[in-house]
């Protein structure tokens, strides 16, 4: 709620906000300016902030280097596809924790969030070599599966504390009307939810497009995402500082823009039922 | 209330999720134990047979196992004071008037948008680099020596990195709590003449416990885990070694699968250590 | 019934995408795992040429070092399949060959020159006499210096010059208000990085890792002494943040005109004294890797080389590749696109032969500290392993890059040389039992 305040507290305010908000965003700044300087501007003691020659060579140099748009499909693909299968399996689980509770529902929630911890480095080879069983190694559907798999405790989570905000009196009054169990989770609820159905999906998505372990350890090359593009462009030999800004900026660039369209969402979603 | 037919469906609707997630808990798991009780060195001629507890205490009383479990956990708490204490006060900041409220929320939230792989990459060389990072600039601009964080700081350095990833989760949550605080209630403390910092300690910082035990929980579960952040900044180096990087080190760097997956299980019941005390909190303050 | 509809569309929206995944696997494409440095960038480059001659397409996954070690890993001792041609190194390749692993290279074509090749870079990339490798370039390492700071200095380079000689010359080529460092060696963590050239460097100072009975030796005096001489000299001439340098860190450096001396792998002299990146490309001289009149000098031997998993469906492709990769013709490829300064050193003896290739200031040094490099025979004491920066065992890429984590840890003043080789000594006998050698 917007309170009413004095314009000087305002101003106050506003200075200091920008401030730190200019603080925190710096590093990304800094390297999308790097990116477009030349290697030796890069370097350049003191640093230039602006006046440097702005050049395009270094995109063009990572375009021609690798395969950005694969890499690009892949991570969406992904994170995607993870995205919408995860919420296929945790709708109904979310539901029937959020409205058919049983004693063991919080410890099966609170179980599933430890399977999370599972340390991934210790797992490596069983995996690996479960994968190659199963043919999945650098497939896109074996990803998918196990993205999605990584974060299915914090969807089915976040979507429970949703549906748990849903007020009960509206389905008693579907059921008396007839409602099937299927038209109450379609029609009721998921209209109900939708707003915390899309923060969980962006979540998700960014969760997934970040991951680096997985991705970067079961791919080679038609499911290899953006972590394994920016794997080859870490410490080159010699002066790669503007490479190395181009390459990052084409990695977080797509899920950047996404996350500023969205903020408005996540700011209002993110609660994990922490607001009572 | 619930029907059993209501019960046996909504049992049926949890399935898909239970099954899965108790596939990709149990196969892995038992694969591990199962090599964590033979001799298993792949650049060796692979499994050659029953070692019993062997992989289980030369882990255990391997010169770097309690360093690492210390690493470990002074990460997880360093990263969770920061970003707590941190987030609260960019929350509250955050909820106040000003002009272009969207924008600076789009600023502070930005790095939460950066791959693991990405920021440590930056922070290393673009910041943290003793010749050409800026930091080193700005010291020397000011007439100082430059640091050499990643090894001099090592620790620090790497809590501030992957603070600065989590502040904007921390903040985001904090900040959709305190948005629903009463402001009513507020204004009232401020009319009675209560003091800024008795209106925190007895208002705010209340209304933010449960908020603030979810990104505990959140956190500690992703924290436990970082690796790509160590692996690009110092390799382990400089006391920077957690225990998942002790068995990464196990496993692929001396391809010792058997030890390494020991490791993983002590890394399994360290992780259900923490699980078991937080969920303690954790559960107390989900349930009122 | 929701369960149903949701098991249905999973598992359409897997069947749509292990399809989309399955349907580009083309017979005549190679993958080949690289790393990303210089030489193999410019291959990617020239891969064109590959295509054009055989037909065959190539898909390329270009890893930064330490990322394509654990991933080429990993699917070699899984069986995994991922890669048709790995590149590997000095290290790798007999351990691999001896397990089988990888595609013997002896029925490579005459015209391909098997003969030609380094006998020292053949001998470290064949097991039991069979070539397992094909080196794509070879390296040894030297000394480096800038002949201007030299000159001010009132010094002169020999060509083989002792350490003190270096540690004198670091001292007198120092000028902090110039940031300019006196000598840049490698400090980083890594048994690749640091660990080798702590390991290269010790072997002139009489050290050696394991005594015939693989007990570790760092309790023993030249242990001790070779540590305490390069952090005496790193602190009186060295470049401030050392312990995290490593081979890029100080290129970058002495590219930047912020080096008097750089010991380090010879294939960094075409990036020194290439005008377009280097500051100073018109002012540096080479030497051979200093000695202590031990017998043994402190330069390293190793070669990035493509090899070819056993489990690989496409072995005939990857062969032309391997054969296109490393031949004469790649390397006048090489230096009619970029000139011969930028040619893949150090694999063949006709590269050394050519007249055009002589001209190249580095080439002839480059060539000498290759000869002067012996893995079979690296140490001044015996030894019971092959190899003179590292032990060509398995275990010793794990235990080495723990040791020079605690030799970094010195470098940066937090622990004694003392403190750092009892902790070494202790995590190599350590890893030593585990591994069944004690």
């Amino acid at each position: 709620m917007a309170r009413a305040v004095t314009p000087r507290r305002k101003l106050v305010n506003t200075g200091l906000a920008w401030a730190v908000g200019l603080l925190i965003f710096f590093p990304i700044l800094w390297t999308i300016l790097t990116s477009f300087k030349t290697e030796g501007q890069a370097i350049a003691s003191p640093p230039i902030f602006l006046g440097f020659d702005w050049t395009l060579e270094n995109y063009s140099v990572v375009m021609e280097r690798s395969d950005y748009g694969r890499f690009l499909m892949n991570s969406i693909i992904i994170a995607g596809g993870s995205t919408i299968l995860g919420l296929i399996v945790a709708v109904p689980a979310a539901w029937s924790m959020a409205f058919v509770p049983s004693q063991r529902t919080k410890d099966i929630l609170l179980w599933m969030l430890s399977t999370k911890m599972l340390p991934a480095v210790g797992v490596l080879y069983p995996i690996y070599l479960l994968f190659i069983q199963l043919g999945l190694l650098d497939s896109r559907a074996g990803l998918v599966v196990v993205m999605m798999l990584i974060n299915l405790p914090i969807i089915v989570w976040m979507l429970y504390t949703y549906f748990r905000e849903i007020p009960g009196e509206i389905l008693e009054a579907a059921r008396m009307d007839g409602a099937t169990l299927k038209e109450e989770v379609l029609y009721i609820l998921t209209p109900m939810a939708i707003p915390g159905i899309a923060s969980t999906m962006l979540l998700n998505f960014i969760l997934a497009w970040n991951e680096a372990f997985w991705t970067l350890n079961l791919t080679a090359v038609d499911a290899a995402p953006l972590t394994a593009f920016i794997a080859s462009y870490s410490s080159p030999e010699g002066l790669f500082f503007a490479k190395l800004s181009a390459a990052s900026t084409m990695a977080i660039a797509p899920i950047l823009i996404l996350g500023w369209f969205s903020q408005k969402q996540l700011v209002r979603g993110l609660t994990f039922g922490a607001v009572k | 209330m619930a029907t059993q037919q209501s019960r046996s469906a909504a049992r049926l609707m949890m399935a898909p999720a239970v099954v899965l997630l108790l596939g990709w808990m149990l196969v892995p798991l038992i694969m591990t134990l199962w090599f964590s009780f033979r001799t298993y060195l792949p650049l060796r001629g692979g499994d050659q047979g029953w070692t019993g507890f062997d992989n289980y205490v030369r882990f255990v009383t391997s010169s770097a196992f309690w360093p690492a479990v210390q690493t470990t956990l002074m990460i997880v708490l360093g990263v969770l004071i920061i970003t707590v204490a941190l987030g609260v006060l960019l929350a509250m900041l955050l909820d106040q008037p000003m002009w272009g409220q969207g924008i600076v929320r789009i600023l502070v939230i930005a790095p939460f948008f950066v791959m693991p792989t990405v920021s440590a990459l930056v922070w290393k060389n673009m910041f943290m680099d003793p010749v050409n990072g800026l930091f080193a600039h700005l010291w020397r601009f000011f007439g100082a020596e430059p640091v050499s964080w990643l090894s001099d700081a090592a620790m620090p350095s790497i809590i501030m990195i992957v603070s600065w990833q989590w502040l904007p989760f921390a903040t985001l949550i904090l900040l959709t709590a305190i948005q629903s605080l009463d402001s009513e209630q507020l204004e009232a403390a401020e009319m009675d003449g209560a003091p800024p910092l008795k209106r925190f300690a007895f208002i705010i910082l209340p209304h933010l416990a449960r908020a603030i035990t979810i990104v505990i929980l959140i956190q500690t579960i992703f924290l436990l885990a970082i690796f790509a952040e160590i692996f690009v900044t110092t390799g382990g180096a400089f006391g920077t070694r957690t225990l998942s990087y002790l068995i990464f080190q196990r496993v692929l760097e001396s391809q010792n699968i058997g030890l390494g997956s020991a490791g993983g299980v002590y890394a399994i019941i360290l992780a259900n250590i923490v699980a078991i005390f937080l969920m303690r909190i954790v559960g107390k303050n989900l349930d009122n | 019934m929701p369960l149903g509809n949701a098991l249905r569309a999973a598992t359409a929206l897997s069947l749509i995408t292990a399809s989309a995944a399955f349907a580009d696997g083309h017979a005549t494409t190679i993958t080949i795992a690289t790393v990303n440095n210089g030489d193999m960038i410019r291959m990617q480059g020239l891969t064109d040429d590959f295509t054009e001659k055989t037909g065959h397409t190539v898909e390329w996954v270009t890893l930064e070092e330490n990322v394509l070690r654990q991933r080429v890993t990993t699917d070699i001792t899984t069986n995994g399949g991922q890669f048709d041609i790995m590149t590997i190194g000095m290290y790798e390749t007999p351990i691999w060959g001896a397990n089988g692993w990888l595609i013997a290279l002896d029925d490579l074509p005459a015209e391909y020159d098997v003969d030609d090749i380094l006998p020292a870079m053949r001998g470290g990339l064949s097991h039991d006499g069979t070539l397992y490798a094909a080196p794509f370039y070879g390296e040894s390492s030297m000394i480096m210096y800038r002949t201007d700071l030299m000159e001010a200095a009132g010094l002169e380079m020999p060509t083989a010059p002792t350490w003190e000689f270096v540690r004198e010359a670091a001292a007198a080529m120092t000028d902090r208000e110039n940031d300019i460092n006196g000598i840049c060696l490698r400090g980083k963590a890594g048994w690749g990085e640091g660990g080798a050239f702590i390991t290269a460097m010790s072997n002139s100072f009489g050290a050696r890792w394991f005594d015939e009975d693989w007990n570790a030796q760092f309790d023993t005096q030249p242990w001790k002494d070779t540590l305490e001489f390069y952090v005496g000299m790193m602190n009186e001439s060295g470049p401030a943040g050392f312990a995290t340098n490593g081979f890029n860190e100080n290129l970058s450096l002495f590219q930047q005109g912020k080096c008097g001396m750089w010991i380090d792998a010879t294939v960094a002299a075409s990036f020194v004294t290439n005008p377009d990146d280097s500051t100073v490309a018109d002012s540096v001289g080479f030497a051979l890797a200093p000695d202590n009149g031990l017998g043994k000098r402190s330069n390293w031997l190793w070669a990035w080389a493509l090899a070819i998993p056993a489990g690989t469906e496409k072995e005939g492709p990857a062969k032309e590749f391997i054969q296109w990769a490393t031949s004469t013709d790649y390397i006048e490829l090489v230096a009619e696109n970029e000139g011969w300064a930028n040619v893949p050193p150090g694999a063949r003896t006709s590269l050394y032969e050519n007249p055009n290739y002589q001209e190249v200031p580095f080439a002839q040094m480059t060539l000498d500290s290759i000869l002067s490099a012996d893995p079979n025979d690296s140490t001044v004491e015996p030894s019971p392993y092959v190899g003179i920066q590292f032990a060509a065992i398995p275990e010793f890429a794990g235990i080495a890059t723990e040791v020079s984590q605690e030799f970094s840890a010195v470098y940066a003043g937090q622990q004694t040389v003392d403190e750092a080789l009892a902790k070494a000594q202790a995590i190599t006998n350590e890893a030593m039992e585990a591994a069944g050698y004690r």
